[in-house]
């Protein structure tokens, strides 16, 4: 197989191939493991030095097809760092419950994946590993968290990956790749040996090339866990997507999300993929979700509130860094965290510890949890008149590295048309939405179609993703362009 | 506008160390952030509104309190800074 065939090759393909004999999984490991130890966009921060693949059992559904996992993911004697320097070299004793199923399927990691640390960012750029490069234009940022999943499927390096989503983590770096990237409902994969950043919003998911490999991702890591107690699994099996039209469909365009704030080329592309969705039989319409233009600020105060409760366990005392200049215990952990946290991370910390401190907490963090209440019942209303919401996922494409690491602000508004589904805890996709043209004539660069649809419509979702993905088209590799 | 005292009060809280131009950089830096987010005090229906803090509606759920076997006491230390006897040592928390 060519180095160009192997880098479009969907997961679903390779098992076909493998099935068929005309792919031998122990080749395909090799390829890819090769492929993903050569990256240049710094999109990974291991790489298996095995040889021959672990065993995976015969007839496993995934049949072989090498996965690479975000380094978040606890996968046991493998560095775990979560992007951050206070991780560094950290191997844990056990393996998260979505990494054992995914071998368990028959999908062994062959690496794993930069991000953003401890998940906090839009752009790879807080990786204390270093940022990755968006394969599209190595000038610009992959997005994040989940950056360097999104840049080794879309760079064809590994065939499929799995990252987080707690804001648009998952959702934003697809899109800005040019990949599918699934947040399943919050509770169908086990958040067990996920190193936490913000728990009531952390939700495992998929990159792929196609709709059809997320359904297969999906399926073998979805489930109840015994490890993690707000795991509630999908209530039906997932269904590989087989639909073409989009006959009866009702799609919901909020008002909010996709006016104002949004690049023109972006919201030119999306108009675009409506016209498509029209052509295949659904009717469209602008609704509202009256309290979605606050759900940043919501999002920005319970996902910093989790996250320094949950990073106080980074104290220098069980894993990772000890700093200690002999001045005592409080003097070793104060030490330990400002060496061994990045600027966003302590930012994030104080501005959560700040919403939670006392006098401050039913202002900040207790109004933040009325607004998500509203938000979901937004969703709620919305979904008895429709059956998805679409917005573009991203209000803009690709940025440069570095336009946005001065302003904080700047950075937190790419999680616009995310984070409400995330505090809705539901689920929803990023497709392709084909490229957007810059200014100067060059190529152009990916934008995302986001589909959100109620708790537990992982089925719904995936068959319109499917029938709008085979419209649109969209056959663009960074190494091609767009066809 | 967070005054450099706040900050140093929330940097004590949450045992971070932060140098002088840090204290600086983040009352600049979490006041804007803050301004942003005070937006939602432009929301009036928030009244008697239930809050939520997750969207999984949990039941307690038990289960019988029998031993099983766990991590041993070398892979839980393993990743340990400065392991000893059986434990994880720690700075006097009474020096100074």
């Amino acid at each position: 197989m060519t180095a160009a065939e192997l880098s479009e090759l969907t997961a679903a393909g390779a098992i076909a191939g493998i099935r068929s004999g005309d792919l031998d999984p122990r080749e395909l490991w090799s390829a890819y493991r090769g492929r993903a130890a050569a990256d240049d966009l710094n999109a990974y921060t291991w790489v298996s030095e095995a040889v021959e693949p672990p065993a995976t059992a015969a007839g496993a559904p995934l049949a072989g097809v090498p996965v690479a996992i975000k380094d978040l993911f606890c996968t046991e004697g493998v560095p775990s760092q979560s992007g951050s320097r206070i991780l560094q070299g950290y191997t844990p004793p056990y393996t998260a419950t979505a990494v054992g199923r995914l071998l368990e399927a028959g999908a062994p990691m062959v690496a794993k994946t930069n991000q953003d640390e401890f998940a906090m960012g839009s752009s790879n750029e807080n990786s204390a590993y270093g940022p990755v490069l968006n394969p599209w234009d190595r000038t610009r940022v992959p997005g994040g968290s989940s950056g360097g999943s999104a840049a080794a499927v879309a760079s064809g390096s590994v065939p499929w990956a799995i990252g987080t989503d707690t804001g648009g983590s998952i959702r934003q770096p697809a899109a800005l790749c040019g990949v599918v990237g699934l947040k399943p409902t919050y509770g169908a994969i086990s958040r067990y040996g996920m190193i936490a950043f913000a728990s009531s919003l952390d939700q495992a998911g998929t990159f792929t090339r196609d709709v059809t490999d997320a359904s297969l991702l999906l399926g073998a890591m979805a489930g109840r866990d015994a490890c993690d107690s707000t795991s509630l699994g999908l209530p039906e099996p997932v269904r590989k997507p087989t639909a073409t039209d989009l006959r009866g469909i009702r799609l919901g365009v909020p008002e909010e999300l996709s006016g104002g704030g949004i690049e023109p080329g972006v919201m030119a592309a999306f108009e675009r993929s409506l016209d498509v969705a029209r052509e295949l039989g659904a009717t469209v319409e602008a609704m509202r979700l009256p309290h979605a233009p606050h759900a940043l600020s919501a999002y920005y105060l319970i996902a910093p509130a989790e996250c320094s409760s949950n990073l106080a366990r980074f104290d220098g005392v069980r894993y990772g860094l000890r700093v200690d200049d002999g001045g005592g215990l409080l003097d070793m952990y104060t030490e330990t965290r400002a060496a061994g946290f990045g600027a966003e991370v302590k930012r994030r910390i104080m501005l959560g510890t700040y919403a939670l401190s006392s006098g401050y907490y039913d202002a900040y963090y207790g109004r933040a949890q009325r607004v998500r209440t509203k938000i979901t019942e937004d969703f709620r209303d919305a979904f008895a008149s429709f059956d998805f919401v679409v917005t573009p996922t991203s209000p803009g494409v690709a940025f440069e590295l570095g336009a946005k690491t001065d302003d904080p602000l700047a950075m937190y508004l790419n999680d616009y048309c995310t984070v409400p589904m995330s505090l809705a805890g539901i689920p929803a996709i990023s497709i392709p939405n084909g490229l957007v043209p810059a200014a100067d004539g060059a190529r152009g660069l990916p934008s995302g179609l986001q589909i959100a649809g109620p708790a537990f419509s992982e089925n719904a979702i995936l068959d319109a993703a499917h029938a709008l993905e085979r419209a649109l088209a969209f056959d663009g590799s960074p190494a091609r362009g767009a066809a | 506008m967070l005054e450099r005292e706040q900050v140093l009060h929330v940097a004590r809280l949450a045992r971070l160390e932060l140098d002088e131009s840090e204290v600086d950089r983040m009352a600049v830096e979490l006041s804007k952030v803050l301004d942003h987010i005070e937006k939602i005090d432009e929301l009036d229906d928030l009244d008697g509104v239930r809050p939520t803090s997750h969207v999984v509606e949990l039941e307690n759920a038990l289960r019988k309190d029998e031993p099983r076997p766990s991590l041993p006491r070398e892979v839980a230390l393993a990743a340990a800074p400065d392991p000893a006897d059986g434990g994880f040592r720690v700075p006097s928390p009474g020096a100074s």
